[in-house]
């Protein structure tokens, strides 16, 4: 494994997407593109998988909705089934209208919050977390492009300077 | 340019035929004597089954509080087996109810189809106004789809008025007790509300919503077709002005037809909320025709620029809106439920005993199966897929109307047999003349000069 990488520095999301194609076009494996903003269509142009994140919102709102199904049928139909301003606690679907609102907002929550504590844990975002920036300038108005390099620098900075980077370094790989 | 091919065109035809003597034999085959109604109801009632009828229809008229009384009045001198001479006079009057409703169904199912048809040209209107007010950049391709549909408006909107002559000025049916004279001498909560509920005012306000929706269907498309031709934007700033005073215009008299043609058939229940529960109806069902129409023509190669992003988003306003008319739905349910205050519960207590099929099973059509068909992202693109989630929608919203016409006009003695069916299909047939010849006379499908005609065509998603 190359322990060297290269860095391209452009000014312009519009020049980084013609370059992240010819670099493509090239055969030359990408390691990492950082973006002061989202780039759209950078990801279908990089080539990444889409994101499975929607389908596991999907499953915690299923998780959601069970929790509140089963914890009012045992509060309020099984352990104590009082009679309540005159509502039917006789059986769950006798007084269902009245769960409701607890039935759709615990399924929001649950497919909510489990759906963005998945994010952070598969993005490994966390407080104290140790930033991962090689240059500053990219969260301001800056795109990087990381490539990593197995002795063919020459060919490299060449390909990448004709693509337009205003900036080409190489680096350790962190 | 599109031609009313000739499959079509003698399928609605045929649709049209068979409808008329689908609703002419609901006509013929409705009872015109109570001794015909009794015969009826003997046939249905299948032995033992007469007394629990006569048991559950004391829940359910909750609109005649006289007539309940009297079937109590009547259940008890049967538990006795007693037979007095006031007995006879019992029986007449529960006899003549019974054939007021009988007659009633074919009306009735006539007002459901009508209205279903109906509403669907004028939440497609409805969608095209708001399309102009908000700017949209994705939809100018669709406007002239969109302006086919609510050509529906103007035949359907006379049929319906002719409808509601023929029953409040002419007396030719029940649909509304209130425009009974005799309920009305008898009935003193009808008399307070006889200011709002009298049968000139209600013409007139007919005439009103009904001649301002088509004016402004009439102008915008005017404009629309001139801004083609045009120079400038003038139409296309004329076409925003009007759309949004139409909107203005369309909210208030939308609730008020609610009121008057849906609520005016149960006078003695009221909700707040139920003309925006009609709207909702209306509204999802209107555009989950215009992508109906949309895939057609694009099936046929008709629509060059319109792509998958387009019936994407088409596809996302079917599913919201799905959502938004269960939450209304629920949102009433819910609120009478909770308090079941008698004077409200009444309505829901008709729709539960008798039409429970209907009442819950259109929960399925219209929320649980599109919600999880269109929930995906990759199947709201997928043509057959938004196809059946939309038939699904459509059957529903028939259901949906179906169960406010019918607990309200026929009652217990309701069933889905051919006055339904003729009625569905002759209202098809015609919709589906009109909108295709509609779109038989539109030269280009693409709106020219609009403004963001050329956003929409580079529409990507």
């Amino acid at each position: 494994m190359a322990s060297k990488v290269i860095q391209a520095i452009y000014n312009d999301d519009d020049i980084l997407m013609l370059a992240v194609k010819r670099v493509k076009e090239a055969h030359h494996h990408i390691e990492e593109i950082y973006t002061p903003f989202p780039v759209h269509g950078l990801d279908k142009a990089m080539g990444l998988a889409p994101t499975r994140i929607a389908i596991t919102s999907f499953m915690y709102g299923c998780v959601g909705i069970t929790v509140a199904v089963v914890m009012m049928n045992f509060i309020m139909i099984q352990d104590w089934p009082q009679n309540i301003g005159g509502k039917p606690s006789f059986s769950f679907i006798e007084n269902m209208p009245a769960f409701v609102p607890i039935m759709f907002e615990m399924t929001v929550f649950f497919a909510a919050h489990l759906m963005v504590i998945t994010f952070y844990m598969r993005s490994r975002l966390w407080p104290f977390k140790k930033a991962e920036n090689p240059d500053v300038r990219t969260t301001d108005d800056h795109f990087l492009m990381e490539i990593a390099l197995n002795d063919n620098e020459d060919e490299l900075t060449k390909l990448l300077v004709d693509t337009g980077a205003i900036e080409v370094k190489v680096s350790e790989k962190h | 340019m599109y031609t009313f091919s000739n499959r079509l065109k003698i399928t609605s035809i045929i649709l049209m035929i068979v409808g008329i003597l689908g609703i002419g034999y609901g006509f013929i085959s409705a009872p015109s004597t109570i001794e015909e109604a009794k015969a009826m109801v003997a046939a249905d009632a299948h032995g033992g089954h007469g007394e629990a009828e006569a048991h559950h229809e004391e829940v359910g008229t909750h609109h005649e509080p006289k007539v309940t009384h009297h079937e109590s009045v009547e259940e008890n001198h049967h538990e006795a087996g007693s037979a007095h001479g006031q007995d006879a006079a019992v029986h007449q009057s529960h006899d003549e109810h019974t054939l007021s409703k009988l007659q009633n169904r074919p009306w009735a199912a006539f007002l459901i189809a009508g209205f279903f048809f109906f509403m669907l040209a004028l939440g497609a209107l409805v969608f095209y106004a708001i399309q102009h007010v908000a700017q949209v950049g994705w939809s100018p391709l669709l406007f002239r789809v969109m302006e086919a549909i609510s050509a529906y408006l103007f035949p359907g909107a006379l049929i319906l008025y002719v409808f509601f002559v023929l029953t409040s000025a002419f007396h030719l049916n029940h649909l509304y007790i209130w425009m009974d004279p005799e309920v009305m001498a008898h009935d003193g909560i009808l008399q307070l509300k006889q200011g709002y509920l009298n049968i000139p005012f209600f013409l007139i306000r007919s005439t009103i919503f009904l001649a301002g929706w088509i004016l402004y269907r009439h102008f915008a498309v005017k404009n629309s077709y001139a801004q083609d031709e045009a120079k400038d934007n003038t139409y296309y700033r004329k076409n925003f002005k009007i759309s949004v005073f139409f909107l203005l215009f369309f909210f208030v008299t939308e609730s008020i037809m609610a009121w008057d043609w849906f609520m005016g058939l149960e006078p003695h229940w009221y909700s707040t909320l139920f003309a925006w529960y009609v709207f909702a109806s209306m509204f999802v069902s209107a555009v989950t025709v215009i992508a109906m129409v949309t895939m057609y023509l694009k099936s046929k190669g008709l629509l060059e620029y319109v792509n998958d992003s387009h019936l994407h988003d088409l596809a996302k306003f079917m599913f919201g809106l799905s959502i938004f008319w269960t939450y209304l739905w629920f949102g009433q349910f819910m609120l009478i439920w909770y308090a079941n205050i008698p004077e409200e519960a009444g309505y829901f207590l008709t729709r539960i005993e008798h039409y429970n099929l209907v009442f819950f099973g259109m929960l399925l059509f219209n929320f649980v199966f599109p919600f999880l068909v269109l929930m995906n992202s990759d199947f709201k693109r997928v043509n057959w897929f938004v196809m059946i989630a939309g038939i699904s929608i459509l059957i529903g919203h028939y259901m949906d109307i179906f169960q406010i016409v019918m607990p309200s006009t026929v009652g217990e003695l309701w069933s889905f047999g051919v006055p339904e069916v003729g009625s569905i299909l002759f209202f098809l047939g015609l919709f589906i003349f009109v909108v295709f010849s509609a779109l038989a006379k539109t030269p280009s499908f693409v709106v020219k000069r609009n403004p963001f005609v050329e956003e929409s065509k580079h529409f990507h998603y």
